[in-house]
């Protein structure tokens, strides 16, 4: 958010925690439509499940904290924070992924730090990590997309995978590698990219099979969010251009080896992760100089964690070791304040 | 520092100074060790025992040392007091001395033995400073092994798991499955877990400090009314 202050009298944008919360909460909506059109109901369940956990327990650490509880619950934070985290994990993800998830984002990376404003890491990309780390299997056995398996599930059978988990046999059966996995994995196993995608389902034109337009559609609910001024384009675009950048160099030099720019852009949580996470004015830095190294900064990590790491997406670890970085860049990237110093 | 009781000294080491609660103190071998109640159990007997023999010497020489070499002086009984426990573990733990690896070594470095020899044992009196030893080492073992409790039972389901490393082959026989078919919670037992976790008890000890606190107020005040 830019505040420009000229002289009186001013005139108040009515902006408020709610309202910016309300618009990136219907910005995302084309997002999940999309997912919802291509990988079936599990998101939407998740995304019920991680709202109702995020709101008890940030009633409950308001309560334990006597902080006002209606207030605070209505400001919306932890709603955006518990659709972000349930549309970072697995459609398929069993309940209690979910439930601890979420809990973990509010109860240990927002209230413990004193809630909302004053916490140093993405909540939501925190419980994400924390999940990944401590239960690698539940969290890598992606769906397949609807269109790829016989298996697909409806409301009702996503809701009974989730809720009494099926056997491992089912899982496996309706789960498959995601686009980015399977680079990583086939790569490894000295395939070159144009083998790789050449034939197989999970690819098509632009990037992953479904992974491209949901990517898409966040990348038009951003643009929503850009136009209504709710986020700034510096951190976006810095991060976009310096994935387009990283990624296109190395195609260049050897496409066999290096994929292409927009498997890089339209694939795993790229556009998400661009225009509702790392956008979060909280962790993020505050100057707009300081939100281009910003931006760069997640963009590099992302692409170097994709292509030499051991995590087939790196969105998460990259938000959360740039905020990090974030008050040292706010430290030495300061804006000029009003009447001190001359621009250059 | 005449003055200073046993009764103070047992509840300063146990829960008022507590090491690692709130002089935070060790916390290296503190959150690397802790993974399991064995390991803490082992490794917090061990520095306990260290900061026993420490003191004790520390105080014995006291008086014979200059002020301006004392603090070489003490590294050098501390490091020979870990050489000894080091070399017992090795004979007679021998696979519990190899779990815990370079910790033993490592106690050397644990901040709160040089702490109390300066602090404690080269101004008091040879019982006192034993006695100092003893309770801020059972202060420090006591919270090791929680938290390793408590990082088993959330981590992997267990408690007592390699019992008989210390206790021998009865010690099979101790390992209890606290949860059946658990599939394990990697955070609790990677670092990370240990330091959350070392947050929750050092906030759940200054809760019940601040309780007592608050329930000792209306008592003092009261007193002189009654009289």
């Amino acid at each position: 958010m830019e505040f420009k202050t000229p002289t009186s009298p001013h005139i108040h944008s009515g902006a408020s925690v709610s309202r910016v919360m309300l618009l990136v909460v219907a910005a995302a909506i084309p997002g999940i439509a999309v997912y919802v059109g291509f990988f079936g109901w599990g998101v939407v369940i998740n995304i019920m499940l991680a709202l109702i956990t995020a709101l008890a327990c940030e009633a409950g650490m308001l309560l334990i904290r006597k902080r006002p509880v209606l207030p605070f619950l209505a400001d919306g934070s932890a709603v955006v924070t518990a659709i972000l985290l349930a549309l970072a994990l697995p459609a398929i993800a069993p309940w209690w992924i979910v439930v601890i998830g979420a809990a973990f984002a509010i109860i240990i990376a927002k209230q413990l730090y004193g809630g909302l404003g004053y916490n140093p890491f993405n909540p939501a990309m925190a419980g994400y990590v924390m999940l990944l780390v401590s239960f690698p299997i539940e969290m890598t056995r992606w769906q397949a997309p609807l269109s790829q398996t016989d298996l697909a599930p409806g409301f009702f059978d996503s809701w009974n995978i989730i809720f009494s988990g099926l056997s491992d046999k089912i899982t496996d059966a309706i789960s498959m590698a995601t686009p980015l996995d399977t680079l990583k994995t086939e790569l490894r196993l000295d395939q070159n990219i144009d083998q790789i995608i050449t034939g197989n389902p999970l690819f098509s034109n632009l990037a992953g099979l479904g992974w491209e337009w949901i990517n898409i559609a966040f990348l038009v609910g951003g643009l929503f969010l850009l136009y209504k001024r709710i986020i700034s384009w510096h951190i976006p675009v810095a991060m976009l251009a310096t994935i387009a950048l990283l990624s296109g160099m190395f195609y260049i030099i050897d496409p066999n080896q290096f994929s292409s720019p927009t498997i890089h852009l339209l694939s795993g949580a790229t556009m998400l992760g661009a225009f509702f996470i790392a956008t979060d004015p909280v962790s993020a830095a505050t100057s707009n100089p300081g939100r281009i190294v910003y931006g760069i900064g997640i963009g590099v990590f992302t692409y170097v964690i994709r292509t030499w790491g051991g995590y087939p997406d790196a969105i998460a670890f990259s938000v959360l070791l740039m905020n990090m970085v974030a008050p040292t860049i706010d430290y030495y990237i300061k804006p000029r304040v009003f009447g001190h110093g001359q621009k250059k | 520092m005449a003055t200073t009781s046993y009764r103070k000294v047992i509840n300063d080491g146990l829960w008022t100074n507590n090491p690692a609660l709130v002089q935070i103190l060790g916390l290296c071998p503190l959150l690397a060790i802790s993974s399991n109640v064995i390991n803490a159990l082992g490794l917090g007997l061990a520095t306990t025992l260290t900061l026993v023999a420490s003191n004790l010497t520390v105080s014995l020489i006291r008086n014979q040392i200059r002020p301006e070499i004392r603090i070489p002086v003490f590294v050098l009984v501390i490091a020979a007091v870990v050489t000894t426990i080091e070399l017992s573990m090795n004979a007679f733990f021998h696979e519990l001395y190899l779990v815990l690896g370079i910790f033993i070594p490592l106690i050397v470095t644990n901040c709160v033995i040089i702490a109390r020899a300066e602090a404690f044992a080269s101004k008091n009196s040879v019982g006192l400073s034993a006695l100092d030893g003893l309770m801020m080492g059972l202060g420090f073992t006591s919270v090791l092994v929680v938290l390793g409790g408590l990082r088993e039972v959330i981590g992997q389901g267990t408690l007592f798991a390699n019992a008989h490393l210390m206790f021998g082959e009865v010690g099979r026989s101790m390992t209890m499955v606290v949860i059946e078919d658990y599939r394990g919670f990697l955070l609790a037992v990677l670092p990370p877990g240990a330091f959350m976790m070392l947050g929750f008890i050092i906030a759940i000890k200054n809760v019940i400090d601040a309780r007592r606190k608050r329930m000792a107020v209306p008592v003092i005040v009261a007193a002189p009314a009654e009289a």
